[in-house]
């Protein structure tokens, strides 16, 4: 490491994010209600959660709204305005984010900004924000980012990374961006005793996260399978909602829709989800996924054989949500290892 | 037991071939959870299983299988919707053998998880009470305490209708103790109930899970999804987040058995059964009549008739 890490007292925590406020917009998880929590503006430090392993929505939406102004447009004495939403005002901080959803904002990374096209209001946030990260001391049963090239304490993707130490945070830098920070009052120094602690964690969490998912295969196992009567049973139990690709940190699905009203309007891209069946309906009438057996296939391939062709690596980061929110018990481990043992 | 003659009952009907498939539960891959199951052999009884985690309305997937003769496993909600679905004519009841089960009323997942002092690695029935582990802890709740609201004061947890009962009927719970999450909205002011609704529905992520997980919401195109005309937009506007809920709530007169997927299926936790919940109590009060509970007495909004009750229109 080029930098020498630091500490942040928790007693400070209120404090630094009423400075960053001052310099930033400064997005962060925030309880809504009990066990709810999402990545959001903040407006008063006060809202600031980092107790949650991970919000329900995913860190995509610092970047990637679920619903978001493309621009708008009027009517002015018989002429058309049009008024751009592309610039990004201030510069933003992402803060306590874990390495899952970091991780997945690469994968996003390579679709936003693709050689085909590029995606400017996804990249202006982007280029515009500084990550700090947050690692993960106590990986849930349903994680497993070990096994999907992640880790729990996995630093690719963070300027700044934070380990939770009980009373304090270690503070390690690890880009110029991140570095940028170290002058911030609040960062005290460090001594012996916080480093071996912090190793102490990390080596605890790492021997609690499950990397014994096996996925090796599965690109090629996936050619094979387009037709058959694996996904009939593989489909049977979902329902058919939004929950798994709406929480996924990877899926990045999106429709365009004008809200208008008279002669003013926007242009608003919101989410979409591949397990809708609205989502390939085509205007004939004709829908070429027309059940539930070619929309679980669909979302499937998407993460495990069609992004691994386009990008390299597979659009999957193991944060579990999928899992754990599911009104089915649709468990993407279990239909994994099943494809794999086929 | 129940789980036993359950698995009993599946084997025999698929040994017979009467039926192409049985759907009941299965063993969840979560503390705390049961599955969605769909059997279609014998062999495969054994994998049935019940207990108080098997908190889906398995009504929903008939939609699914509509052409097929299946075995389903319900519980008094459960049986309430297949009921109120074959009034709706979505299919005849002669193509399915329910197998009901007098229900003990589900446990709330969530709020066991909130109980607790960490992940939970392992949760067991044992008597009236779930026995939930954890890596520091190992806790016994008492199952009553942590039901689903749905379930608490159900008032019809033995199916209405079944070809074969695994098990004695329970004894019901009486009208009075029902619906306690309409009285706690009743006790608001109209602007607290406004408050409680817009803050509920501000959470809403328009996944649809409430409606997916819904036996009744079974539109060809539901209002939401259709663009000529287009009813409502797709993105976050309160507006459009409180107008969603109202509307899911309000196509749900005389016609939700109270069996609280909706609720269970939210990702988010909001809370939507103390609308539904308020629906149902008003049409009992109004035009005396329930859902689900006779199959040959049809829905009130779908039905006219000169002597219908008429003061509460102004």
């Amino acid at each position: 490491m080029k930098w020498n890490p630091a500490k942040l007292e928790k007693k400070d925590l209120g404090a630094f994010f009423q400075d960053l406020m001052g310099k930033y917009d400064l997005y962060a998880p925030v309880r809504l209600t009990e066990g709810v929590s999402v990545y959001k503006k903040i407006d008063d430090p006060g809202e600031v959660d980092l107790s949650n392993p991970n919000p329900q929505k995913p860190l995509k939406e610092v970047f990637f709204s679920q619903s978001e102004v493309m621009f708008r447009y009027e009517k002015v004495e018989k002429r058309d305005r049009v008024t751009s939403t592309e610039d990004v005002q201030r510069e933003r901080v992402a803060l306590g984010a874990r390495p899952c959803d970091i991780q997945a904002i690469f994968l996003l990374d390579q679709v936003f900004s693709g050689k085909d096209y590029t995606d400017v209001y996804y990249l202006q946030k982007r280029k515009r924000t500084t990550i700090i990260g947050l690692a993960c001391n106590a990986p849930l049963t349903t994680c497993f980012c070990s096994s999907m090239d992640g880790g729990p304490f996995v630093r690719r993707g963070s300027d700044l990374f934070l380990i939770d130490l009980g009373k304090a945070y270690l503070v390690e830098f690890l880009t110029e961006k991140g570095e940028a920070f170290s002058r911030n009052p609040f960062f005290k120094e460090v001594d012996k005793a916080d480093i071996n602690l912090a190793n102490e964690i990390e080596e605890r969490a790492l021997k609690k996260a499950d990397a014994s998912l096996s996925v090796e295969g599965i690109e090629k196992r996936l050619d094979e399978m387009s037709e058959s009567p694996f996904w009939d049973r593989a489909q049977e139990k979902c329902i058919g909602c939004r929950v798994c690709t709406y929480l996924c940190p990877t899926c990045h699905c999106f429709d365009i829709a004008d809200e208008a009203l008279n002669e003013r309007g926007q242009r608003v891209r919101n989410w979409d989800s591949c397990l809708s069946a609205l989502y390939s309906l085509e205007t004939s009438g004709h829908n070429p996924r027309p059940t539930g057996r070619e929309r679980t296939r669909q979302r499937l391939m998407h993460k495990f054989n069609y992004f691994p062709k386009n990008f390299g690596p597979m659009a999957c980061v193991g944060c579990g949500r999928c899992i754990i929110y599911c009104p089915a018990n649709f468990d993407i481990r279990q239909t994994l290892k099943e494809i794999i043992a086929k | 037991m129940i789980q036993q003659r359950i698995r009993e009952k599946a084997k025999e009907l698929l040994s017979k071939k009467e039926l192409d498939l049985i759907i009941g539960f299965g063993e969840g891959t979560l503390p705390l959870r049961a599955s969605p199951l769909f059997i279609r052999n014998p062999e495969e009884a054994d994998r049935l299983i019940w207990n108080s985690f098997c908190e889906n309305n398995l009504a929903t997937y008939l939609h699914k299988f509509n052409r097929f003769k299946v075995g389903l496993v319900v519980k008094g909600c459960d049986s309430r919707s297949v009921i109120a679905l074959s009034l709706e004519k979505r299919f005849e009841l002669d193509r399915l053998f329910l197998i009901g089960v007098p229900c003990q009323r589900m446990v709330d997942r969530r709020r066991v998880k909130k109980a607790v002092p960490g992940e939970i690695l392992h949760a067991r029935e044992e008597g009236d009470k779930i026995i939930v582990k954890g890596e520091n802890f190992e806790i016994a709740l008492k199952r009553d305490d942590f039901l689903y609201p749905s379930c608490q004061a159900c008032i019809h947890r033995n199916p209405a209708k079944a070809n074969i009962l695994v098990a004695d009927p329970v004894e019901e719970f009486s009208l009075a103790e029902a619906f306690p999450d309409v009285r706690e909205f009743e006790r608001m002011s109209p602007g607290e109930r406004w408050k409680f609704f817009e803050k509920e529905s501000s959470r809403c992520i328009r996944c649809y899970a409430c409606r997916e997980a819904c036996p009744m919401c079974y539109c060809a195109e539901c209002f939401v999804d259709s663009s000529n005309p287009k009813w409502i937009e797709k993105g976050l506007a309160p507006s459009d987040l409180e107008f969603y809920h109202m509307v899911r709530a309000y196509h749900q007169t005389g016609r939700c058995s109270g069996c609280g997927a909706c609720e269970r299926a939210c990702p988010m936790e909001i809370r939507l059964t103390y609308l539904t919940q308020k629906l149902n109590q008003d049409v009992k009060e109004l035009f005396e009549f329930e859902t689900g509970i006779d199959s040959d007495n049809r829905p009130p909004l779908s039905t006219y008739d000169t002597d219908d009750r008429q003061e509460f229109i102004k």
